[in-house]
Order: structure tokens, then C-alpha cells, then sequence
């Protein structure tokens, strides 16, 4: 997994609540059986229609707005456990999502893939729409160290909770399985106590 | 000190619990399918990793699966590579398969409780979001993503912070007419889509206590809708003699061991839980949905709320839900015609929910206007269906059963719902495109479709029954 480093950048808003990982990537794009390529089919049906011609009104067809920073409406991710969301938004270019609440799962894999999820309180998120409405280019500092979000055009600032062993395999960059692999031992202890 | 029934099972799964760190759980049942696992398998090969314990995995093909023909190779060329790389990955890794042509192949939620492999106290993990099914035995189940398979793979645990949990109880006698689909569709219209997110929910009550395994897994399925990792009953006298008999379920001595556990697995009677809900089973009725999440359903003789009354900050993504469903502020769904009909789900596929549909459309046909599709949750499912005589019925009614598979939930695989039409669909989802590209889902009980299916329009069931 690649290290997350602190980033400053504009960001894509994506002001709808409640976007399921269908929408992230419907299930008829699923088929492949590596990791890659996804960010092709993300938001595919809010993105093209149904001649595969781009859908001008939807913010990823858009070039003014442009960044690794996806900013959407609260209740992110629901749904389907698909990692491939988690996996799409990142090959898209994306190293963090913001939201003001995330689904359960979908966090949970974002954070295995080092793609950041953010959750910000519903005014704070408002004020970064309203930001990025004034101004396409407006950027956002993310401190993952410091575990801050700030818009740097008006300097607010907004700290975030992330789990503190997430926080470290983020920022060094290795994952669950390298975690657990290494106390082996206490599980097979596990099996034994069990079997008894 | 008291505990509730997830703290009693997860307690017993701990591994090893660290201030700082999630808890390292270990996972009883790992079910894996085509779609979330090849990726994990590649995974162990990078690693030079062995999948620690097979025998405690059991892999079926069913997301990508045509439901007609099975035993024809699939034509769709990338459907058919990743359902052959599953039986090439299984075969490597040494996992037990119920692939097409398998007599226990179904639909990943159907079979590992028709055969025995789900049972009371057990922890178990799928990368699929209704794992939460199993916890209808009063297992720990849920849905966990492909890194987390590839852990489960490596390691039969899982890095897990322990839940929230939540109580809902349902009491009282449910009206006719109305099943566990709409209790749980009435519970995810009144705590909204993401109610019960962070939470394991523990369901209970005399309403849930009279209903059978099969509508229990109903209600545990549709968990996820509002958000909660898992939701589980209690097991009783109901769930073990569903278990009894069943092909892996314990036999002889290891049976009585199992079944004096099984009934310490309760939450104690002043155990504290993070919420408690409390429903009326008189207050619900057959449930529809009109929008394009499950939170967004209604008593089917109710009107579709105002986007005014909704909250200022949602009515941009409620209106651009209703424009997508076609439908208006303060309609009413009755008469509306429909296009499809789709009973089928890891959520209704059972053997009871096909029993119900027969024993209604019996001497009944469908309307012209109307395509109906029954896909069985496995091939024991489509047998037992046989046994019984229920495909004539479906066949003198002009319904079309299918062999097993996700089929139509998901648009995944052949069975997909045209662009603009509306199913009437006794699935799980109806997020926009869910059932294929611009399809319009409405998610009602298998009875309820099964009225819209003989009259062709959105009909509430309860008229029929009285004429009955």
C-alpha cells in the first residue's frame, strides 16, 4: 500500500447524499479480476449515457474542476461491500473522499486501500461547497499527522477522527495482513484453547 | 457482568484485544464467491501465502451466473472468466466449491443455511454485504471488502473494532396480508438509510419470535439497508429444529454439545445496548418503495411524501430521486402499471417465499402487460420447488422459473430490467441502475409482487386476500 502523504489540492464536489457503491461503479463492471482500471467506469451511468457519450452536466466531465480531493453528500459508500468503489475513486486519481458521514464498509475499505476517508461535520462541508462555488480552483489542505482539513482560500479549519492503528498504516504504509501475520502464533493459540 | 448476545459472541472470538488497535476476531465460516475474490487470491500469491484454513471455506458461483441454461458454457466471455477463475483459484487453493452444475449451488446466503454450514454462536464473513443474513441463527455475520478476504485467506481473522449495538424489538401480531419484507422494508422507511450505521442490531420481540428461520433471514438480510454491519436473532426452539438433519449441520453427541451452547446464546436480561428501538407489528402494512434508496418506502396505500417536507439540505437528492423513479410529490402508487416482476434475492428466494407466491397465483394468471421472473436462491431450492409441483402452478400462471443465481438483483450478470422500466422486485436494493442501466425498482414482499404480477399494476395485496 502506498504511504499517504500530506496533500493540498482542489477538489471535485459531488453535493448529493446518500451515493451507493452502485452508483461508484455498477456491478456490470465488476467483472475484471485484478485491481486496476476501475476509475474508467466510476459514477459510469452519472457519467455517460447510454450511447457511452459523456454526460456534460456531470462534475467529473467537467475541467474546471479538477484535484485529488472528492468532496460528497453525507451517507457515502452505501450499500454493496464492493471494494472495487473504494478502488475506482482511487484509480480515478482520488487520494481522499470527504463527506460528512460514511457508510461502514466502504470506509473500512478505503482506509485498507490508503485511500483517506474524511467525515466533517454537515456545516463544515458546507462551507467547502460553498467555497469551491465561489471559486472552481479553491484548494484544501489534508494533515493526516495532525488529522486537520482546511480550506485554504478562508483558512477554516476542521479537525477529524480517524482510528489510530489506521492512522499509522496510512502513514507508513502497510496494511491488516502484515499486521496479524506477525502474531500468528496467538491465533493458532487461539484454535488450540478451543479445541479443548 | 451482563452481556448481549453480540458481546457473548464476539467475547468468545477475541483473539487478542489491545487498547489502540481494533480486536483480532477470529472468523469461524468464511463464504467467498466469484466477484470479491479473485483479487484476494491474487493477493496470496504475491505474499506466497497458502489460504490458511480452507476447510473453514466454502466457495459458490452465483453473482455472475446466467439463470437459464447453466449448463451451457456462459456466453458473456468476462462472466465466464472470473466463474472459471473462482474453480481454478479453489482448486489451487484447496476450497471446497458448490459451482453450476453442482447440486448445493445457490445463491452464497441461501446455501450456507440450507446446509448446515450456518449455525448459532459462529462468527462469519463474506465479501458480500447481506452476509448479514446468517444472523438469523444467531451468528456474527457480515459483509467485509476483498482486502478483507484476502486477510480472512491469510490469517481466518479479521482486524474488527467491536460494535455498537442496538435493540430493535417488534411486538403484536402482523395484519394479513403483510410479512417480514415489510417489517424490515418498515423499519428502514422509519429509521432511514443510515439509521443503523456503526451498529450490530439485534432484532427481537414477539413478532420476530413467531416468525420461521426463512422469514428471520428475510428481516437479518435487509440489515445492511440502514447502515448496520450485521444484524442477528436469538436463537430458539425454531432455529434448532430448522438446523436438525441439515447435510453439515452437527450429528449425534457433537449435536447435544452444540445445542447446550446454543441455548446460553442470549442477551441477559439487563444487558445494556448503545440504542433501543420499539415497533408495533399492528402499525405495519404492505410496505412499497417509491425512491431510490430502501429508506425511502411507504405503506403501499400511503402517498409519496413532499420533497418540501423533506430537510432543506436533502430535497436536491430526493427530487432527483423521484425524477429518476418517474414519479411525483403526493402521488399514490395503486394502479400504477408495471413492467416486471422479479421474486427472487438472497433476500426472498427461499422455499417458503415460493410456496407463498404459489399458493396465491394458484388458478391465477399473470397480466399480459407483465414479465415475471422466479429465480430459486439454489438448486435446492429449484428442486424442492419441483417436489412440490410449485413450477406447474408458476407455469399454468405464466411465470418463468429460473435456475439459481442473483439474477435480476444486481444486473450483473444476463437478467437485467430494461432502460425506463418498472420491477416490481422482491430484491434488496433500489438504488438507481441496481437492476440494469436507468431501470426503476420498487421493492415490495413476494406477495405484493406477486399481486402486482397477476393484475399488472401496484396493487395492494390485502384486496385480493379479502376476495379470496
Amino acid at each position: 500500500m502506498k504511504k499517504f502523504e500530506k496533500l493540498t489540492s482542489s477538489v471535485v464536489p459531488l453535493p448529493i447524499e446518500n451515493i451507493d457503491t452502485d452508483q461508484i461503479i455498477p456491478a456490470r463492471f465488476l467483472k475484471a479480476t485484478t485491481r486496476d482500471g476501475f476509475g474508467e467506469n466510476l459514477f459510469r451511468d452519472w457519467r455517460y449515457d447510454s450511447d457511452n457519450q459523456p454526460k456534460a452536466d456531470f462534475v467529473l466531465n467537467n475541467p474546471t474542476y479538477t484535484g485529488k480531493v472528492l468532496v460528497a453528500g453525507k451517507n457515502f459508500g452505501c450499500g454493496s461491500s464492493r471494494e472495487h468503489a473504494a478502488w475506482a475513486i482511487q484509480d480515478a486519481g482520488f487520494d481522499t473522499v470527504i463527506s460528512s458521514f460514511f457508510a461502514d464498509i466502504f470506509k473500512g475499505n478505503a482506509l485498507n486501500n490508503g485511500l483517506l476517508p474524511i467525515q466533517v461535520s454537515d456545516e463544515f462541508l458546507a462551507q467547502i461547497f460553498k467555497a469551491v462555488e465561489q471559486d472552481a480552483n479553491s484548494a484544501l489542505e489534508v494533515d493526516l499527522e495532525q488529522q486537520t482539513v482546511t480550506i485554504v482560500a478562508t483558512g477554516a479549519q476542521t479537525a477529524f477522527e480517524i482510528n489510530p492503528y489506521k492512522k499509522s498504516c496510512l502513514i507508513n504504509g502497510y496494511d491488516d495482513i502484515d499486521f496479524i501475520l506477525n502474531q500468528k502464533n496467538l491465533i493458532e493459540d487461539f484454535e488450540a484453547s478451543k479445541a479443548l | 457482568m451482563s452481556k448481549t448476545l453480540v458481546e457473548k459472541i464476539w467475547d468468545a472470538h477475541v483473539v487478542k484485544s489491545e487498547e489502540g488497535f481494533p480486536d483480532i476476531l477470529y472468523i469461524d465460516t468464511h463464504l467467498i464467491h466469484e466477484v470479491t475474490s479473485p483479487q484476494a487470491f491474487d493477493g496470496l500469491r504475491k505474499r506466497g501465502l497458502p489460504v490458511f484454513r480452507p476447510k473453514q471455506t466454502v466457495a459458490t458461483a452465483d453473482h455472475n451466473v446466467p439463470t437459464l441454461n447453466q449448463l451451457l458454457p456462459i456466453k458473456e466471455e468476462l462472466s465466464r472468466y472470473q466463474v472459471d477463475m473462482l474453480t481454478k483459484n479453489c482448486a489451487e487453493f484447496g476450497v471446497e466449491l458448490y459451482g453450476l452444475g453442482h447440486p448445493f449451488q445457490g445463491i452464497v446466503h441461501v446455501i450456507g443455511p440450507e446446509l448446515g454450514i450456518t449455525l448459532p454462536g459462529k462468527t462469519m464473513v463474506c465479501g458480500d454485504s447481506h452476509t448479514s443474513t446468517h444472523g438469523a441463527f444467531g451468528a456474527i455475520a457480515f459483509g467485509i471488502g476483498t482486502s478483507q478476504v484476502e486477510q480472512v485467506f491469510a490469517t481466518q481473522c479479521l482486524l474488527q473494532q467491536k460494535p455498537k449495538t442496538m435493540k430493535i424489538e417488534v411486538n403484536g401480531t402482523l395484519g394479513k396480508g403483510v410479512t417480514a419484507k415489510d417489517i424490515i422494508l418498515y423499519i428502514i422507511a422509519k429509521i432511514s438509510a443510515a439509521g443503523g450505521t456503526g451498529y450490530f442490531i439485534e432484532y427481537a420481540g414477539s413478532a420476530i419470535e413467531s416468525l420461521s428461520m426463512e422469514a428471520r433471514m428475510t428481516i437479518c438480510n435487509m440489515s445492511i439497508e440502514m447502515g448496520a454491519r450485521g444484524g442477528l436473532i436469538a436463537p430458539d426452539q425454531i432455529t434448532f429444529d430448522y438446523i436438525k438433519g441439515r447435510e453439515f449441520a452437527p450429528k449425534g453427541e457433537e449435536w447435544d454439545k452444540s445445542l447446550a451452547y446454543w441455548k446460553t446464546l442470549y442477551s441477559d436480561a439487563d444487558a445494556k445496548f448503545d440504542s433501543v428501538l420499539t415497533f408495533d407489528a399492528a402499525d405495519i402494512s404492505p410496505m412499497i418503495t417509491y425512491g431510490t434508496n430502501p429508506g425511502m418506502g411507504m405503506g403501499i396505500q400511503e402517498h409519496i411524501p413532499a420533497t418540501k417536507a423533506q430537510p432543506e439540505t436533502e430535497q436536491l437528492s430526493y427530487q432527483k430521486a423521484l425524477d429518476y423513479m418517474g414519479f411525483e410529490d403526493d402521488a399514490s402508487l395503486i394502479g400504477k402499471p408495471v413492467d416486471y416482476v422479479f421474486i427472487g434475492s438472497c433476500t426472498n428466494s427461499r422455499i417458503e417465499d415460493l410456496r407463498e407466491v404459489a399458493e396465491f397465483v394458484k388458478d391465477k394468471h399473470k397480466a399480459e402487460n407483465v414479465t415475471v421472473w422466479i429465480v430459486p436462491g439454489s438448486k435446492q431450492v429449484e428442486q424442492q420447488a419441483k417436489n412440490e409441483g410449485l413450477d406447474k402452478i408458476f407455469e399454468n400462471a405464466g411465470f418463468q422459473l429460473r435456475e439459481p443465481g442473483c439474477s435480476a438483483c444486481l444486473g450483473m450478470n444476463e437478467d437485467k430490467i430494461p432502460a425506463g422500466k418498472y420491477c416490481v422486485s422482491t430484491s434488496n436494493r433500489n438504488f438507481e441502475g441496481r437492476q440494469g442501466p436507468n431501470a426503476r425498482t420498487l421493492l415490495v414482499s413476494p406477495l405484493t409482487a406477486a399481486a402486482a404480477a397477476v393484475t399488472g399494476k401496484i396493487t395492494d395485496v390485502r384486496d385480493l386476500l379479502a376476495e379470496a
